[in-house]
């Protein structure tokens, strides 16, 4: 098996783009990334792409083809191109099938990129969309939505370990702290503990404000055997670990509600091929699509003690600066949330973060980054694990 | 939901007719066919719940998923039924009144339904016991 | 084993009973107060303080299968048994597709029996007791169920809409001697064709006819039901220790008892609608249930239904012991009235499906 590096990145703004189409935005991130590594499109041998609904977004399926035509890698190239679909771990699961392909050695050259275009559709048809992502014919028809499901998380988590409403809203806090310093994020305001309580209640305990928003975006990130990366940039990240686990579909089958086994397995998996542990890790990306999720997240990444996540969020201890820094680029509450899209961005703030080149929000020093990137309510977690050091 | 696809379960829905594994004796609701534990030596039969179980976790929803709307807030929890499975359902009553622990017992009510034309779809929910 | 003048087997009766009243209650008070009406007025004229309110996930067919449900729990009954399945309903929730089938499917008595839906205005449900009666007698099947349930219509600002309430109830009639709850002697019919309600295909509301429903409709109707019955079976109002008559409100049942020759006091157990309203299809079963729920073995309870357009269903009834082994196994219409949550107009609005949401 080949080792990996990732020689470019392109993230495109995430926001409302009214003005912009999915194929605008995924051409945007793939020309971007390309131009980023210095290649030519001749140079691709083969292309995944993250994206959870654009049938249900953008009325489109095929999404590999349109993307690959739209690219230019189509007509005269004829570059094979592979849509991959985990609900919101689609990003994630495009990235490590990218790896699978240059570490097999099948491909050299691979884009892995991730898009979603969320805001073409009224936000209860987005909602319902992204509730498809849960069990349909078991959650979804007694009227489960996502934030009920996470809310019931919370509520369990608030039971067993004393977690309380004001530890889950520092970690919306600090993610708006951290995406006022990273230009593409949609949300570039700070925001207190008290907003985040005095927002309007979507599933009780979770406010608007514990909840990550509906975004346009894409990612796109290209991939390269490590003994060929120098050819192409003086900064390759390497990636050291890839993990990924399954777990139940719907919530209620699962075996600790508090837990996302899938996250924990994943974690080890990465982990183990890293030969790292979590105090190996210098910042980590996870997946806050609500603010319970953070917290669950660091506990099942090894960050935190189980129960003691909410804790060590609202102590300070995953700020830029504090003991593992966590989701710098805002995460998906402050940087956004195209559910294709996350898990490549995820990746491309921990290159960006190894590369020194993450600005106002750098980690003085990183040179191990982890992302952690979740499907549904826990069904799907993917993990990796990136050095600037081979 | 379409109607084939509801209709499919729709015994499973109104009478809480899970499924059962002879070979290792765990009990299905919503009904698998296929045992996790034991897999392709698993023996499933179907089975009908007592309906008693108490809630797990639960959350009040105030933005309701699409087809809801006429409903909010209403209490969505996941509850345990004695026979060890976990379903989730609605909890009929008043958000105040909720607690994990709670026992409950089933009721037969109106879960959605396609529009003004189309089909009415009924199912279990619970109350407080 | 008894014979009716026709040589028909007539030792059937109610097996068991259930009965479901929606926990919600809207009080006259908040009614009168949309519409600017006097209340104290309105209660005192209709005999009525408060009625039920569905849910929003309550309609006819749930509040069908939760009396069907205590019904069956009661007496314990086997649901194969059942071989015919009638709900009675003037807010059944398809037009066209059968309430009586999702509960025979939710009561676990499906495949192998009878089921249709009828519609009586508000004696849909004992019309069906009596078909049941008839196929039991006949030997056609071993038990049927019939059941009266309404989510009833008022449209807003009507005086209906005071009175217009939820619930169903469930009897399972049957004739094996050692199971019978309660004897039906008899049951007589008077019928004829007197437009003094209905509501048409597609209309949300019943129209009426107002001072015309009383006594070419309903006085009329009842009396001669209720004469008629006695009258074949040779019997008296004193013969009796308990009466029920239709309960559109207060008012009416208790004077055609008078009309009649019954006492208050014989009405008193069955007139649930002061608290509970009318709940249409449901409501002389209910007041039944009601009665039976605290009658002893050997009582005997004279009823009358009372359906628009126009007709009545009289029965003559005798509860054995077995009311004493079954009462207590299923909720009781005092229990179901107990403990009610109010809601204001804006609540019963919105439960009713009178906003009409995008």
């Amino acid at each position: 098996m080949r080792e990996v590096a990732i020689i470019g990145v392109k993230n495109t703004i995430f926001g409302e783009q009214w003005d912009r189409s999915f194929r605008d935005l995924v051409v945007e991130a793939g020309v971007g990334a390309v131009k980023d590594a210095g290649i030519t499109g001749e140079k691709i041998d083969s292309m995944f792409v993250g994206n959870m609904s654009g049938g249900q977004f953008v009325e489109q399926e095929h999404i590999g083809a349109l993307i690959a035509d739209y690219s230019g890698l189509a007509k005269n190239l004829h570059i094979p191109s592979t849509r991959v679909e985990a609900a919101c771990a689609s990003g994630g699961l495009a990235l490590r099938q990218g790896i699978y392909s240059v570490a097999s050695g099948m491909d050299d050259i691979v884009i892995a990129a991730g898009v979603e275009k969320m805001t073409d559709v009224p936000s209860a048809k987005a909602s319902s969309a992204l509730a498809a992502a849960a069990d349909r014919e078991w959650e979804g028809i007694m009227g489960a939505t996502f934030p009920g499901l996470y809310a019931m998380i919370a509520r369990m988590h608030m039971h067993k370990y004393g977690t309380t409403s004001e530890q889950l809203a520092s970690a919306a806090v600090k993610n708006h702290q951290n995406g006022q310093f990273n230009p593409i994020a949609q949300y570039k305001n700070k925001i207190t503990i008290e907003s985040v309580l005095n927002s309007i209640m979507v599933a009780d305990p979770l406010h608007i404000f514990d909840c990550s928003p509906i975004t346009d975006g894409a990612s796109a990130v290209i991939l390269a055997p490590a003994d060929i990366a120098h050819e192409y940039t003086d900064t390759p990240i390497y990636v050291k670990g890839t993990g990924q686990a399954s777990d139940t579909l719907a919530l209620h089958d699962r075996r600790d509600i508090t837990t996302l086994d899938a996250s924990v397995v994943a974690g080890k998996r990465a982990y183990e091929m890293a030969r790292m542990g979590p105090e190996d890790i210098d910042l980590v990306e996870v997946h806050d699509c609500f603010t319970i999720a953070e917290i669950c997240a660091i506990e099942d990444l090894g960050f935190a003690k189980k129960g003691e996540g909410g804790k060590v969020t609202f102590d300070g201890e995953t700020a830029i600066g504090g003991r593992i820094p966590v989701n710098t680029s805002g995460g998906l509450k402050a940087c956004g949330h195209p559910v294709g899209a996350t898990g490549v961005k995820q990746a491309i703030e921990i290159v960006e973060q190894l590369r020194g080149e993450a600005g106002k929000r750098q980690v003085d020093g990183a040179e191990i980054g982890m992302t952690h990137n979740v499907g549904g309510s826990g069904a799907t977690a993917v993990v990796h694990i990136f050095s600037r050091n081979r | 939901m379409s109607v084939p696809r509801f209709w499919r379960k729709q015994i499973a829905r109104y009478n809480l007719v899970g499924t059962h594994c002879k070979q290792c004796g765990e009990y299905f609701y919503p009904p698998r066919n296929m045992c996790p534990s034991c897999r392709r030596e698993g023996e499933i039969e179907d089975f009908k719940f007592s309906g008693q179980g108490e809630v797990v976790t639960y959350t009040v929803i105030h933005a309701a998923a699409e087809g809801f709307e006429g409903q909010t807030p209403y209490v969505l929890a996941i509850v345990q039924l004695e026979e060890g499975p976990r379903l989730t359902t609605q909890i009929v009553g008043d958000a105040k009144d909720m607690s994990i622990g709670m026992k409950v017992s089933p009721v037969f009510r109106k879960l959605g339904q396609s529009g003004d034309r189309g089909m009415i779809y009924y199912g279990t929910k619970f109350v407080p016991a | 084993m008894e014979t009716n003048q026709n040589g028909v087997n007539m030792s059937v009766g109610i097996v068991s009973y259930g009965a479901y009243i929606p926990r919600y209650r809207i009080k006259i008070e908040d009614i009168a107060r949309v519409w600017g009406d006097d209340a104290d007025i309105l209660k005192a004229g209709l005999m009525v303080n408060e009625k039920s309110v569905p849910d929003v996930d309550e309609d006819a067919a749930t509040i069908a299968v939760e009396a069907a449900r205590s019904a069956v729990n009661r007496a314990g009954i086997d649901a194969q048994r059942v071989g015919a399945v009638y709900t009675g309903s003037e807010s059944h929730p398809y037009a066209v597709k059968p309430t009586s089938t999702i509960v025979a499917e939710a009561v676990g008595a499906t495949p192998v029996l009878t089921a249709a839906d009828f519609e009586f205005a508000c004696k849909a449900g004992t019309a069906a007791v009596q078909t049941c009666m008839g196929l039991v007698a006949s030997g056609m099947i071993d038990l049927g169920l019939a059941i009266g349930s309404d989510v009833a219509q008022g449209a807003p600002g009507d005086a209906l809409e005071y009175t217009a309430a939820a619930g169903g109830v469930a009897f399972i009639i049957g004739n094996r001697e050692s199971e019978l709850t309660a004897i039906i002697e008899d049951t007589y019919s008077f019928t004829t064709d007197t437009p003094d309600f209905w509501r048409r295909e597609g209309m949300p509301y019943p129209e009426h006819g107002g001072r015309f429903t009383g006594e070419p409709g309903y006085f009329k109707h009842v009396t001669n039901a209720a004469k008629g019955l006695m009258q074949k079976i040779n019997t008296k109002p004193d013969d009796y220790d308990y009466a029920v008559f239709h309960q559109p409100n207060g008012k009416f049942p208790s004077r055609v008892a008078s009309m009649l020759g019954f006492s208050k006091e014989q009405i008193k157990p069955g007139l649930v609608v002061p608290r509970l309203g009318n709940t249409y299809s449901g409501s002389c079963m209910m007041g039944i249930a009601a009665t039976l729920d605290q009658a002893k073995p050997g009582d005997r309870i004279f009823a009358t239904a009372f359906g628009s357009g126009a007709g009545s269903d009289a029965f003559s009834i005798t509860v054995t012991d077995k009311i004493e082994e079954i009462r207590n196994s299923a909720p009781k219409v005092e229990e179901l009235l107990a403990d009610p949550v109010y809601v204001d107009y804006a609540k019963y609005a919105r439960h009713k499906g009178k906003i009409r949401l995008a």
